[in-house]
């Protein structure tokens, strides 16, 4: 079973990427910021990450530069996940590290859609 | 609501139009896309709209436009479109003679993500001096409208295009993403009844017609795959996805190779005249 840890400062949001990902046979951490989650991969590496961009604490884009520098950081898919959905942004995102970038509002079908195309399904 | 007379009656206009097979549990569907049809043409309810259909036949036409079922992705079937990518595309480019172009059909295009998928595709393949032509068809001018335009919902670009996908060849337009007029121009959308002779089109070296056969009763498949196969030059292939070919015209074409949902014409067949 792969993992996944979804990023989100939205407790709603997080609830509803779990159960979309549950059904897709992932097992999932939650984080509600960056630091949060970038605590999260020093214990365990995911397979994957859903990311927010803004937080509180440490935003997502912070979270993904430090964590393609940790030890095994390269490793985990990460899949942004936010409102944010101007191609500038969206450029930086992937400059910074993210495999697949998804944009707000979502439903299961797109989600599933953007994990098969960065290759977790 | 519709009577059964109505739905009987609608049902038979549709498929004789565009060979779609309606079903009874897709009244409640097909009521509510012939409303906004039933508004703009100003009559008070759809039971009106099918009365009066009764005596025009450009109201049926509309009717059959109406009902068309726009549903299509980007890259839809993943596995099918990285055959197109990595084997398909490339053999057809090599089997060209110098300044042959490369005819390709996208057949029952719907809105236009089949085709527009094909053209990021092709622009690959341009870069190796390889000449495509990429021909879109449907039965719904209101289909192809869209189509046309190049614009599509945030909802609709991300089912199937890879991010980097997007943002190489689409620009945000408001609250849509346009796609380049590079691409755009690189297909030709016309509209078509499959159930038609396709001559006016010419011959293909690959028509697309996938997602689009299942909809049809066995007797109009039959008649579309018969066309299309007539449509075909001597090595071109027809992918279909997933429809089912080989069990309504064995007698037209038969699978190709290892690709699943491939076929070709059978040596020697001709289309009745």
């Amino acid at each position: 079973m792969k993992s996944c840890l979804v990023v989100d400062d939205s407790r709603v949001i997080r609830k509803v990427a779990r159960r979309i990902l549950e059904e897709m046979s992932f097992s999932i951490d939650e984080a509600g910021d960056g630091l949060e989650a970038l605590q999260s991969c020093r214990r365990t590496m995911p397979d994957a990450i859903l990311l927010d961009w803004q937080m509180p604490v440490m935003t997502g884009i912070d979270f993904l530069r430090q964590l393609r520098q940790e030890p095994g950081g390269d490793k985990p898919v990460v899949v942004f996940c936010t409102t944010e959905n101007d191609v500038p942004k969206i450029s930086e995102a992937i400059r910074a590290g993210a495999d697949e970038y998804l944009m707000k509002p979502f439903d299961s079908d797109i989600l599933q859609s953007k994990f098969a195309e960065a290759g977790l399904v | 609501m519709f009577t059964d007379t109505e739905f009987s009656l609608i049902a038979r206009e549709v498929k004789t139009r565009t060979g779609y097979a309606l079903t009874p549990s897709l009244a409640p569907t097909m009521e509510s896309r012939l409303m906004a049809l039933q508004r703009r043409e100003n009559y008070a309810n759809v039971n009106e709209l099918v009365a009066a259909a009764r005596a025009n036949h450009r109201l049926w036409d509309l009717i059959a436009d109406a009902l068309a079922h726009p549903e299509t992705r980007f890259f839809r079937d993943r596995a099918f479109f990285h055959s197109l990518r990595t084997e398909i595309l490339p053999n057809l480019a090599r089997n060209a003679t110098a300044g042959q172009r490369i005819r390709i059909w996208s057949a029952g295009c719907s809105t236009g993500q089949e085709a527009y998928s094909l053209a990021i595709l092709s622009d690959e393949l341009r870069a190796t001096g390889a000449l495509i032509e990429i021909v879109a068809t449907d039965h719904s001018d209101r289909l192809l409208d869209k189509a046309r335009s190049g614009l599509f919902s945030q909802f609709e670009v991300q089912r199937g295009l890879p991010i980097r996908t997007l943002i190489e060849h689409f620009e945000k337009a408001s609250d849509l993403w346009r796609i380049s007029d590079r691409l755009r121009a690189q297909v030709r959308f016309e509209r078509h009844n499959l159930l038609s002779s396709a001559d006016k089109l010419g011959q293909f070296d690959l028509v697309l017609c996938c997602n689009v056969l299942n909809d049809m009763d066995p007797a109009p498949r039959q008649l579309a795959l018969e066309n299309i196969a007539a449509a075909l030059t001597g090595q071109g292939l027809l992918a279909t996805g997933e429809d089912g070919v080989t069990a309504v015209a064995p007698h037209a074409l038969t699978p190709s190779g290892q690709i699943k949902g491939i076929y070709q014409r059978n040596a020697g067949w001709r289309r009745a005249a």
